[in-house]
């Protein structure tokens, strides 16, 4: 049942993408491990490394799609959920330095030391088992979302109410973890990570297993999002998204739709930010800040919303454009993507995935002339 | 909450909603019986589209009883739970999910699965197969069954909505305006497909268009300044001075 | 560390000779000689001949020695004050107040203080500037010595007591009597009268005088007295705090109303979220610096005015560029809510971005013209004229708002418009032109908050980016579509802001109220002072 579950919201297209993102997660570590660093296949660590970031970002972009695409809910807060997924893999990750740190104190990470605390935390416990902290990723995020969409979603805060809500909740999240006494790092945040699970998070090998389980995550990410979205609670979803009010008049309750898949949404990105943080070595409260999660948002819009492949696609193209335009012409960065909001709302509402169906559908409809 | 004992299938007493000092309903009270139709007329303004609102779940009343089945008081359940009960309801303009096809908007509506923890592994059962090709054939739309709601006419629209109440099976249906910017024989055909549907349901209908209600042939009551001003026969409330004062001015 | 002159060896008799004849006849050379010579002993005692002496000139000497000014010429052994200027300093002859030219440390001898000596010098010129000429020096001298409570200034006080004429200063005196009697040994009862006195003054410095003699007195009657005196000094200053807070609060809840107003319009009424409010925001701060700019290269004379010429500046700037969006962005969007949320979202960078590569990065200076500097006291709250202005300035905007949307016929066709589109359309009003000037209006209140928050806020590209949740907040809290709302709710999260920051601190502060709003919302979705009724679904 649950096979079947899994494969009915998959369509052959889909199915081709994930098929891809798996080669593309297996390729590029066997490339960057079995080839020498002169050869013309070589794939260089920093590249993999990029590429990480950005199946993350596209996990993470999914993740808003699910609830923006197909339930019609923006969420200006979904960075807060992929931050708080990357503290507690962070917290994982300092307990790891142990007494390697700069003061050298077994049980205290540094910035304590600094700090003068005298013993952890009651909340950093457990954090030094990599199976606690891989429960907390999922939990975390996943509670603050209960929370917030249950008040939410029974009031019946919707659309821009509910997204300037979410973004006022990033945003008191950032003011908080910058400070120092809520015991996580200050506006330092957590970094000099060594060890995950035994293995240098430095070394090119961690670096490739943690980039296929980029890959590996966002494929699952895939197959879970169709699943749900395919199946008769998708279709509901939609019907939310197009017509609460009809719905309600049908006798769904919707709170109880939006929450589900709030939550789910929450847990994705918390498990993009978990992915993320020992790729980039840092996890710091500025991944609160509601830019980055308005950023997420669009990559969501170019790529596609309400589609699944899109989001992905977008997140890799406009954080290609990001890296490439930051190093190339930064004051050209903040322009483009001021612009890029503005076109892809005003011209591109369906995203390149949308333009490409029209190109699509327009050939098709020119073939179907043509014979005739 | 004095006479909860009534035969009567929807019973409202005393009801009172207030916009801003505005008060949309004053005191209304009607009795709608099992198996009955009701026609609702009045002038703009009259409370028709808040009477509707209140029985829904859509506006909580000020004060008043609104009480359905004789046991399930309506003031105090939100609008799934209403739905849930066996009330459904169409509005003026005709709202089906334009991003799902003819198949899926009748699934939504069809009555039984809507916990949405249900719906995650639900596969469609031989039964509702079965009843969704009745209510296709009933609304002559099996050939569109795989078409998105927004291709669909307007007058397509309408019959699918009538085909999800259909699926919805509600005990009353509650109909907005059903004939507003329809041709007269439009008009005529729905005339026939809510009788149709009244055999067994009970309908209560607001419409502006005298000649539909006259076509429908029910009893009528007439709002006005949200309370009822006049009930009985289309003959009887069109020969009552107050209505005539009431939709001719004074 | 010690530094003692020869002369000071040589010469102990003479000098405590010098002292005690000069006591007398108030000469104050030879006081003022006594000074410079002898141990830190010596000098206690010259200086209280001097204050004993009430010589005048005496007071700003020894106010010299304290500050470590006072200086002895090696070459002539005159006695200089030397005021810093540059690397030199720059002389004055201490008895005399003639220029003396200017001199360099390696010249000169500076006369050494200690802290203990510090105290009798202060002492001493509080009792010396008791008898002043100057009204201001009197009370000033006798708040000081208030503060000091010190027993040894009672003889001075009661002579400048006998002799002032002035009731203000003479209140003063017998404050800062009382609290030196309180001091002294003085019997029971003197000290019981004393702390009636100073329990009436009912501030600050009176509630640590009550409190050091409820921790000393070993008469049990006055000590009890002095605690309960404490005790209800205590509870005024509490209050006056809390009026202090409620000042701030309004204070802080005028600026959210400025900054929420305009969003008020462009979101409450048309119901258009425009994220580049903010930026809107800044462009008036911007307007500001450039006319300020302008007017200091080629007007400094007109710098007074500079705000009132920025403010019709301001407006038009910001309301044109907010004409511009509308018609070249929002226009298409209507309907769309959340698309138009991305595009002024993305809108906001370009502007941001813009004033960045224009101005650069860093905060710009503007400056506050001389009738909004300073400050003045009510009661014991402290009012600066900049905020005043500020908090009267949102008041007019939000009074000449209301007047527009209710007296003008632009008002008129607003309301028309949002209340019902289709029908205004009908009746000849040209609704997309109402759009684009409700919009265009929106955005030129927030182009006037702007010139106000240049005053207080750093003049940077981000300058809109921090109020841009607040007046969501403002607005949503507040009842969307009502303007009495906003104002309501800018005043009333601005002074729940002030309460909550001296326990929580002004961080968590702002993260409480955000957590309280939040939650605030799900209760009650659309505000405080919702409109209800059939047209709000």
């Amino acid at each position: 049942m649950i096979t079947r579950f899994l494969w009915q919201g998959m369509d052959r297209s889909l199915r081709i993408f994930i098929l891809l993102v798996l080669a593309i997660g297996v390729a590029l570590p066997l490339l960057n491990q079995l080839t020498p660093p002169g050869s013309a296949f070589h794939v260089p660590a920093w590249l993999m490394q990029l590429m990480g970031k950005y199946l993350c970002y596209a996990l993470l972009a999914l993740a808003v799609d699910l609830v923006w695409g197909f339930c019609g809910i923006l969420s200006l807060g979904h960075g807060a959920f992929f931050a708080l997924g990357g503290y507690c893999m962070g917290m994982y990750l300092m307990r790891q330095i142990g007494s390697r740190g700069v003061y050298g104190n077994p049980l205290l990470p540094d910035f304590m030391v600094f700090l003068n605390y005298k013993e952890l935390p009651w909340f950093w416990y457990g954090f030094n088992h990599f199976w606690f902290a891989m429960i907390m990723v999922v939990v975390i995020p996943s509670l603050l979302a209960l929370a917030l969409g249950w008040f939410a979603f029974r009031s019946r805060v919707t659309g821009v109410y509910l997204s300037i809500i979410t973004q006022a909740m990033t945003f008191a999240l950032m003011l908080a973890f910058f400070r120092n006494d809520m015991g996580l790092g200050g506006n330092n945040g957590m970094t000099d990570f060594k060890e995950i699970l035994g293995f240098s998070v430095q070394a090119d090998g961690t670096r490739a297993v943690l980039y296929f389980a980029s890959a590996v995550a966002l494929a699952l990410g895939l197959i879970v999002s169709a699943a749900v979205v395919g199946s008769r609670f998708g279709k509901a979803l939609t019907a939310v998204r197009d017509a609460e009010s009809r719905m309600r008049f049908l006798g769904y309750r919707v709170e109880g739709y939006k929450l589900f898949v709030f939550v789910l949404s929450a847990a994705m990105a918390g498990i993009a930010g978990a992915l993320y943080v020992p790729q980039v070595g840092i996890i710091n409260p500025s991944e609160f800040s509601p830019a980055n999660s308005i950023e997420a948002v669009l990559w969501v819009a170019v790529g596609g919303r309400g589609t699944l492949i899109g989001p992905v696609i977008g997140a890799f193209i406009v954080n290609f454009g990001k890296t490439w335009l930051t190093g190339a012409l930064p004051e050209v960065w903040l322009f483009a993507l001021g612009a890029l909001f503005i076109v892809v709302t005003l011209l591109l509402p369906k995203g390149v995935v949308g333009l490409w169906g029209q190109i699509k559908a327009r050939s098709q409809a020119k073939k179907a002339r043509a014979p005739a | 909450m004095s006479n909860r004992s009534t035969s009567a299938l929807l019973y409202l007493s005393g009801v009172t909603v207030s916009f801003d000092g505005f008060k949309a309903l004053n005191n209304l009270s009607l009795l709608v019986e099992p198996g009955e139709m009701r026609a609702i007329i009045g002038p703009n303004g009259a409370g028709k589209t808040t009477m509707m609102d209140v029985v829904t779940g859509k506006t909580r009343p000020d004060s008043g009883e609104v009480v359905f089945d004789g046991k399930a008081d309506l003031t105090k359940l939100d609008e799934a739970s209403i739905a849930t009960l066996g009330i459904g309801r169409k509005f003026q303009k005709p709202t089906v999910f334009e991003n799902h096809t003819v198949r899926d908007n009748l699934l939504l509506a069809l009555a039984g699965l809507r916990k949405w923890h249900r719906l995650l592994l639900a596969q469609p059962t031989k039964a509702e197969n079965a009843r969704l090709a009745e209510i296709l054939a009933i609304i002559r739309m099996e050939e569109q069954q795989h078409m998105l709601g927004a291709r669909l006419s307007h007058g397509q629209k309408q019959w699918l909505e009538i085909g999800m109440l259909l699926a919805q099976d509600p005990k009353l249906l509650l109909v907005d305006e059903p004939v507003a910017g329809m041709t007269d024989v439009e008009t005529e055909t729905t005339a026939q497909v809510l009788r149709e549907i009244n055999r067994t349901h009970s309908v209560v209908v607001v419409e502006h268009d005298m000649s539909f209600v006259r076509a429908l042939g029910v009893k009528v009551t007439v709002l006005h300044e949200g309370s009822m001003l006049a009930e009985g026969t289309l003959d009887q409330v069109s020969a009552d001075q107050r209505v005539v004062e009431v939709y001719l001015g004074r | 560390m010690l530094f003692l002159r020869p002369l000071a060896m040589l010469l102990p008799a003479l000098a405590s000779a010098l002292i005690a004849a000069t006591a007398l006849a108030a000469d104050l050379p030879a006081l003022v000689a006594g000074l410079t010579t002898g141990g830190f002993g010596d000098r206690e005692t010259a200086i209280g001949a001097m204050a004993a002496s009430g010589e005048q000139r005496a007071a700003p000497i020894l106010e010299a020695l304290a500050a470590g000014q006072l200086y002895v010429r090696k070459s002539d052994n005159l006695v200089l004050i030397g005021k810093p200027d540059g690397n030199q300093l720059a002389l004055t002859e201490a008895i005399s107040g003639k220029p003396a030219g200017s001199g360099s440390e390696a010249e000169l001898d500076r006369v050494r203080v200690n802290n203990r000596l510090r105290g009798v010098i202060e002492a001493a010129v509080g009792s010396l500037t008791l008898m002043s000429p100057d009204a201001k020096v009197r009370r000033e001298a006798a708040e000081a010595l208030f503060k000091r409570r010190d027993a040894s200034s009672l003889a001075a006080l009661d002579a400048a007591l006998a002799a002032e004429k002035d009731p203000r200063i003479k209140r003063a005196m017998s404050e800062a009597r009382a609290a030196s009697v309180l001091a002294s040994d003085a019997p029971p009862p003197q000290k019981l009268d004393a702390i009636a006195l100073v329990r009436e003054r009912a501030d600050r410095d009176s509630l640590g005088v009550l409190e050091a003699t409820a921790n000393s007195a070993t008469d049990p009657e006055v000590k009890a007295a002095a605690g309960a005196g404490a005790g209800a000094v205590r509870q005024t200053l509490a209050a006056w705090e809390a009026a202090q807070n409620v000042w701030y609060g309004i204070s802080l809840g005028s600026v959210l109303l400025l900054a929420a107003i305009g969003l008020a319009i462009t979101f409450g009424t048309m119901g258009v979220i425009n994220m580049a409010h903010g930026e809107m925001v800044m462009l008036g701060a911007y307007t500001t610096f450039v006319v300020q700019d302008i007017i200091r290269t080629s007007a400094p004379h007109l710098f007074d005015a500079s705000l009132l010429i920025a403010l019709p500046l301001a407006f038009v700037v910001a309301g044109g560029i907010g004409i511009l969006i509308e018609r070249g962005i929002i226009r298409f969007l209507y309907g769309r809510p959340l698309d138009t949320l991305l595009a002024t979202w993305g809108l906001s960078l370009v502007l941001q971005q813009a004033v960045r590569s224009i101005f650069g990065s860093s905060n710009r200076e503007v400056g506050a013209p001389s009738w909004m500097s300073g400050a003045f006291q009510v009661g014991q709250i402290n009012v600066t004229y900049g905020r005043l202005w500020i908090v009267v300035f949102s008041l007019i905007v939000f009074a000449a708002l209301i007047l527009l949307l209710r007296k003008t016929p632009l008002g008129l066709y607003m309301r028309a418009v949002t209340q019902n589109r289709p029908m205004a359309s009908a009746m000849g009003i040209r609704t997309p032109r109402v759009d684009a000037l409700t919009f265009g209006l929106g955005s030129g209140i927030a182009g006037l908050a702007g010139v106000a928050l240049s005053q207080i806020d750093n003049v940077s590209p981000n300058l809109g980016q921090g109020y841009i949740i607040d007046s969501f907040m403002v607005v949503v809290f507040g009842g969307v579509g009502n303007l009495f709302g906003t104002l309501i709710g800018a005043l009333t999260l601005g002074v729940v802001n002030k309460f909550l920051e001296p326990y929580a601190g002004a961080v968590l502060g702002k993260i409480l109220v955000l957590v309280f709003i939040i939650l605030f919302i799900q209760r009650r979705p659309r505000g405080l002072f919702a409109l209800k009724g059939r047209s709000v679904e």
